[in-house]
C-alpha cells in the first residue's frame, strides 16, 4: 500500500535533487571561470576553441540568419498589409533580428553544434581516464579543459551574433526589395531609423550569456559523464537539451531586464 | 635507507553507495621497491591506487607518502607530490587530440621544465628508452597499435623522471612476448630512475618480473603480503589459488546462471 507521505517524499527528493544539481553547476561554473583570472591561461587551447566556435559555426549561423530575415520580411509584410502598415516591415525585421532572433537562433544552432561537441569530447576523455591522466600530469583538468572553452564561447558568441544581425537584416532587405517592391534606399533608411544602440547591445549581451551557458552545459555534462559510449551519448543529449532550455528561459529574463518598463 | 615506507595506508575505506569497495586496507610500500597488488576484478585494486593519487577521496583512513599525511596537505603540497609521480593507465589514456611527442612531454611542458622547441628532442629521447623510433612522435595515438600505445603511455609516465610510478595493468591486452617486453622496459626504467613502483596486475608472470613485494586484496582488505617471488607457493590458500588460476579453492566466483 502506498503511504500518503510517499508522494510528498518524492516531491522533496525532486526539490533536493534540483537544489543539488543547481549548486553543483554553480560551483563548477565558478571554478571554471575563476581560472580565467588565475595564470596560467592556456592561450593555445582558448584560440582553438574560439576558432571552432566563431569560425566553423559561421556557415550554419549565417544561413539561419539570412533565411530567418527573409521569412520575417515576408510574413511581416503579409500580416501588416491587412492593416495597410507594410511600411513597418523594416522596423519589425531589424528589431526582431537584433533583439531576439539573432541571439536566440544563433545560440540554438551553436548549442547543437558546439555544446554537443564539448560534451562528447570531454565525456570521452572522462570515460577513457584522460581526465584522471591530466591530474596525474600536474594539470588541473578544469583549468585545461573547461576554462578555455567558457572564455572562448563567451567572447565568440557576440561576434557571431553581430554577423548574424547584419545577415538577418540583409535577408529581409533582399526579400523586401526583390519581391515585395520596397525601394532599397527607403528600406535601409527605415531600418536605421528604427534601430537603437540598446537593441544591438542587448542582443550582444544575450549572446555572451548564451555562449557561456552553451559551453558550461557542454563541459559540465561531459565532465560528469559515466560508463562508456552510452554515457557519452547521454551527456551529449543532456548538454544540448539543457542548454536549449536555459537559453529560452534566460532570454525571457534578460529581455525583462533590458526592456521591461 | 630510511625505515619509513614510501607509501603507507592504514584503515583505508571507500564505499560507492551501499557497495563497500575498500574495507580497511593496510599496506606499506618500501622505497625503491616494486609492490604488486593482486586481486580479482572489482576487488578494489584500482580504487586503492586512485585514492593514493587523490583521484578518489576515501571515506576514511590514512594515506602517507614519505611519512606525510596526504589528506592534511594543501593543494600546492599535493601538486608537489603529483609532480614526483608517474601513472601508467590500463588503457593508456593518451590524449588523442595531441601528437605522441606532446603526450610524452605533457608533464614537462605543463611544469614549464622544457620549451616546446626542445620537447620534440626530449620526446625522441624518451621514446628511444621504450624502444620506439623518433618518427613515432609525429603520429597520433589513434595510429598506434595496442603495444605501441602502452609503450608511449610508459614513456609519458617516466618522462618527468618520477620517484613513484603507478602501473595499472601494464600488460593487459598484450601478447605474452609484448607483455614481457613492457615488463622489461618497466624494470629498466625503474632501476635507472631509482623509483618506487606500485603495480596492479592479474598477470602472474608480470607480477614476478616487476615486483619485489606483493599484496593480495580480497573483498576490500589486504589478506596477504610477501615476496613476489613466492607467488603460487605462499601457503595462503587464497593467494595460491589466485596465483595458479585454480577454479577450485576458497575464492568462489559469484556466477549467475
Amino acid at each position: 500500500m502506498i503511504h500518503p507521505l510517499d508522494a510528498l517524499a518524492a516531491v522533496g527528493r525532486s526539490v533536493l535533487g534540483t537544489c543539488r544539481y543547481t549548486g553543483e553547476i554553480t560551483i563548477f561554473a565558478g571554478n571554471g571561470f575563476s581560472h580565467a583570472v588565475r595564470p596560467p591561461l592556456y592561450w593555445r587551447l582558448l584560440w582553438q576553441a574560439f576558432v571552432e566556435i566563431a569560425f566553423f559555426s559561421l556557415p550554419v549561423v549565417a544561413l539561419t540568419a539570412i533565411f530567418t530575415g527573409m521569412v520575417l520580411a515576408l510574413q511581416s509584410y503579409t500580416g501588416f498589409s491587412r492593416f495597410s502598415a507594410e511600411s513597418a516591415t523594416a522596423t519589425v525585421v531589424v528589431l526582431s533580428i537584433t533583439r531576439e532572433l539573432g541571439p536566440v537562433l544563433a545560440a540554438l544552432m551553436v548549442a547543437g553544434r558546439i555544446g554537443a561537441a564539448f560534451a562528447a569530447e570531454i565525456g570521452t576523455m572522462r570515460v577513457t581516464d584522460q581526465i584522471d591522466a591530466l591530474t596525474t600530469l600536474s594539470t588541473n583538468p578544469v583549468k585545461y579543459l573547461v576554462t578555455p572553452r567558457l572564455v572562448a564561447a563567451t567572447i565568440a558568441m557576440p561576434i557571431l551574433v553581430a554577423i548574424a544581425d547584419v545577415l538577418g537584416v540583409m535577408g529581409g532587405w533582399i526579400v523586401a526589395t526583390a519581391k515585395l517592391g520596397f525601394a532599397s534606399n527607403a528600406y535601409l533608411v527605415s531600418t536605421m531609423d528604427a534601430l537603437k544602440t540598446e537593441d544591438v547591445v542587448s542582443g550582444l549581451v544575450k549572446a555572451a550569456v548564451f555562449g557561456f551557458i552553451i559551453a558550461l552545459m557542454g563541459c559540465w555534462h561531459g565532465y560528469r559523464s559515466k560508463g562508456g559510449a552510452q554515457g557519452v551519448g547521454q551527456a551529449t543529449t543532456a548538454a544540448v537539451v539543457s542548454a536549449s532550455i536555459m537559453i529560452m528561459a534566460l532570454d525571457y529574463v534578460l529581455t525583462e531586464l533590458f526592456f521591461a518598463r | 635507507m630510511s625505515d619509513v615506507p614510501k607509501i603507507r595506508l592504514r584503515g583505508l575505506r571507500k564505499a560507492f553507495g551501499s557497495k563497500v569497495v575498500l574495507d580497511g586496507v593496510d599496506l606499506d610500500v618500501r622505497a625503491q621497491h616494486g609492490m604488486v597488488v593482486l586481486g580479482g576484478s572489482g576487488s578494489g585494486k584500482s580504487v586503492t591506487v586512485k585514492c593514493i593519487l587523490g583521484l578518489i577521496r576515501p571515506d576514511s583512513g590514512l594515506i602517507e607518502i614519505d611519512g606525510r599525511d596526504v589528506s592534511a596537505m594543501s593543494d600546492r603540497q599535493r601538486t608537489e607530490i603529483m609532480d614526483r609521480t608517474g601513472m601508467l593507465f590500463q588503457n593508456g589514456a593518451l590524449f588523442d587530440s595531441l601528437p605522441v611527442w606532446e603526450n610524452v612531454c605533457f608533464k614537462l611542458l605543463a611544469q614549464k621544465r622544457i620549451s616546446r622547441a626542445k620537447a620534440r628532442d626530449k620526446a625522441a629521447e624518451v621514446l628511444a628508452q621504450v624502444g620506439l623510433a623518433a618518427s613515432v612522435g609525429d603520429l597520433s595515438p589513434a595510429e598506434l597499435s595496442g603495444g605501441m600505445q602502452k609503450r608511449v603511455a610508459l614513456a609519458r609516465a617516466i618522462a618527468a623522471e618520477p620517484d613513484i610510478l603507478f602501473l595499472d595493468e601494464p600488460t593487459t591486452g598484450l601478447d605474452p612476448i609484448m607483455g614481457a617486453v613492457i615488463d622489461g622496459l618497466i624494470v629498466d626504467c625503474v632501476k635507472r630512475l631509482g623509483a618506487t613502483t606500485v603495480a596492479i596486475t592479474h598477470d602472474m608472470a608480470s607480477a614476478r618480473r616487476i615486483g619485489d613485494d606483493a599484496a593480495m586484496i580480497h573483498k576490500g582488505k589486504i589478506i596477504w603480503t610477501g615476496p613476489a617471488a613466492t607467488l603460487g607457493e605462499t601457503g595462503n590458500a587464497m593467494v595460491d589459488q589466485f596465483a595458479r588460476g585454480n577454479r577450485e579453492g576458497p575464492i568462489q566466483m559469484e556466477l549467475r546462471r
